[in-house]
């Protein structure tokens, strides 16, 4: 821990601070602005820079205390899906110039937060990507979030412990503080098994940890809601973060539409503000017209007591599977011959 | 894996135990392991066909099994197709030259607009872990590409996968496209993926949606077997 260096800017505005806005969706906005599905949003950094910062001034004019960039695809592995991967730090830089011009202008303090998004590949020993690979595709990437002026890496939707510690070393390596979510979409863990819990205890183990940690996407607020509290649960002192869906997708008449309205994301916000959450905010499906009724719930409604799983179930609706791996009330392991010997 | 157990000799067990050890070792990716008792089967005259149902196969189903009712996750699951493919590469050409018969054959691509594989290539592992015979068409899949190999390599299944809300009405373009033509009921339609559900896939006309790569395997045994006439 270098404790002399000056804390970055989003450590000193939660200092002041009770809870802090994020923002919302980046994808489903800029498709609205005409961006054509398989296209890659990073490219528009350079291209449509206008478009960049409407997005971004979206949220601020929302009351947004921290917006994302438009880098969630910003490292190499990603790019190279659009034969750009030579073009990793002048697309992040640009993200982050745009936003460091829209955040400057807001009149208030607001984060610039430097998104960086899973490499999309499996990590060895399963997959083929080597953790010295990863560190250094995040590394790239952190580089030209902080030329452009982030305030921090905001590392999000991982799925596998080895990609988080990763991207983290990668945003420290840059000189970036970093904040780091993950999605926690099956069954209540990730993709890749971790629960709350252990995302909880691991940033505690990490060299450099981040300022604020928690969980983004998954599979609708209450979800969302039963994993910050995993996060309350383990006590430690770090913030945390949660930034869910604005509900579940629905098809509708030929195209798609998320089923949280801005009165349902008011209550998950103020729920996820009774938990001990720090950083609030949404994700996919989640419009300015949302961010102004999280806002507007927040800074009128009262802090509560932390909710019970059952109050969320009862505000926001039911869980997508029984147990989110940090009771016990989860399927239990098989009866196995075992003349092996089960592993721990 | 330095215990008391590993001077476990799988050729010492009989065919019941080698069997019930393969699925505990599947189940546990232990790919080497597997590599062995799969030549120790063959030695036993077992057929490929018969190594490949009754004991791969078999040990794959309860890794699904097991992966759907969130007791494994994808690391594990990833192990055990590992150790699951060592096996098959021993048995691929032995099955083929034996004539034994097939499981099915799907066509799998991530639709057009959609660069997102990580489910996709899961369920394509789950797939030929049970059996299937793949043919993978990559990610940004256009509808000509899925209906054009479909009808080239004979398929049964075409797979659909998709991540993104606004690729994810593609999947209906190919399914009319399929109709237009005439080829719907030719072949079993899948969809699955993150933000999809059962509603999405009935509202579209898919034969089913999956929810994750173990309930595709069930969904496809079952609609294969269900097209079979004396199954």
């Amino acid at each position: 821990m270098t404790a002399a260096q000056t804390p970055d800017a989003l450590t000193r505005l939660l200092e002041t601070r009770e809870w802090l806005l994020a923002d919302g969706a980046t994808g489903t906005t800029l498709f609205n602005m005409g961006l054509e599905s398989g296209d890659s949003p990073e490219l528009w950094n350079v291209d449509r820079p206008e478009n960049i910062a409407a997005l971004y001034q979206g949220a601020v004019d929302a009351g947004s205390d921290i917006f994302l960039t438009n880098s969630f695809g910003g490292t190499a592995a990603r790019l190279k899906l659009h034969n750009a991967e030579d073009r990793v730090f002048e697309l992040n830089k640009a993200a982050a110039e745009i936003g460091r011009k829209v955040a400057d202008a807001a009149g208030r303090p607001v984060i610039v937060a430097g998104s960086m998004g899973p490499t999309g590949e499996i990590m060895e020993p399963m997959g083929a990507l080597s953790y010295e690979a990863a560190v250094e595709m995040f590394y790239e990437q952190a580089k030209g979030l902080k030329a452009g002026g982030a305030d921090v890496a905001w590392i999000e939707t991982i799925s596998a412990p080895e990609e988080y510690t990763a991207a983290a070393e990668g945003a420290a390596k840059a000189g970036l503080a970093w904040v780091g979510t993950m999605s926690f979409d099956t069954a209540g863990r990730t993709m890749m098994g971790v629960t709350s819990a252990q995302l909880a205890d691991m940033v505690e183990k990490l060299p450099t940890p981040p300022v604020a940690y928690g969980a983004n996407c998954g599979t609708g607020s209450s979800d969302l809601m039963r994993t910050v509290l995993g996060f309350a649960a383990q006590g430690n002192e770090r913030p945390f973060i949660a930034k869910g869906n604005a509900g579940i997708p629905r098809y509708m008449d030929g195209h798609i539409h998320y089923d949280g309205t801005p009165e349902l994301m008011a209550d998950y916000a103020c729920m996820a503000r009774d938990a001990g959450a720090r950083i609030i905010g949404g994700c996919c499906g989640t419009t300015p017209e949302h961010l102004v009724a999280m806002k507007a719930a927040l800074e009128t409604r009262p802090r509560g007591e932390r909710p019970t799983l059952e109050q969320i179930v009862e505000t926001l609706g039911a869980f997508s599977s029984a147990s989110d791996g940090t009771d016990d009330k989860g399927p239990s392991a098989r009866e196995r011959t075992g003349r092996r010997g089960r592993r721990s | 894996m330095s215990d008391d157990n590993d001077d476990l000799v799988l050729s010492n067990l009989n065919d019941t135990d080698l069997c019930e050890q393969m699925m505990d070792d599947l189940y546990d990716g232990l790919k080497d392991e597997i590599e062995e008792a799969v030549r120790i089967l063959l030695d036993r005259k077992w057929t490929p066909y018969d190594i490949l149902t009754k004991s791969l196969v078999a040990g794959m189903q309860i890794v699904g099994d097991d992966f759907r009712d969130g007791i494994l996750f994808v690391p594990e699951v990833l192990k055990a197709a590992q150790a699951m493919k060592g096996g098959m590469f021993i048995l691929k050409p032995l099955l083929v030259e034996t004539g034994a018969p097939k499981m099915g054959k799907m066509v799998i691509g991530t639709v057009k607009g959609d660069i997102h594989d990580i489910g996709k290539n899961l369920v394509a592992m789950m797939m030929e872990g049970a059996g299937f015979e793949i043919i993978d068409l990559g990610i940004n899949t256009e509808a000509a590409e899925y209906i054009g190999t479909a009808e080239a390599e004979g398929a049964d299944i075409i797979g659909m996968s998709a991540l993104l809300t606004t690729t994810m009405p593609y999947m209906k373009t190919v399914i009319e496209s399929l109709k237009s033509q005439g080829l719907r009921d030719k072949y079993i339609v899948l969809c699955g993926g993150a933000p999809l559900n059962e509603e999405f896939g009935k509202a579209i006309g898919a034969d089913a949606y999956c929810d994750d790569a173990a309930i595709a395997v069930e969904t496809a045994k079952r609609l294969i077997a269900a097209r079979q006439p004396n199954a």
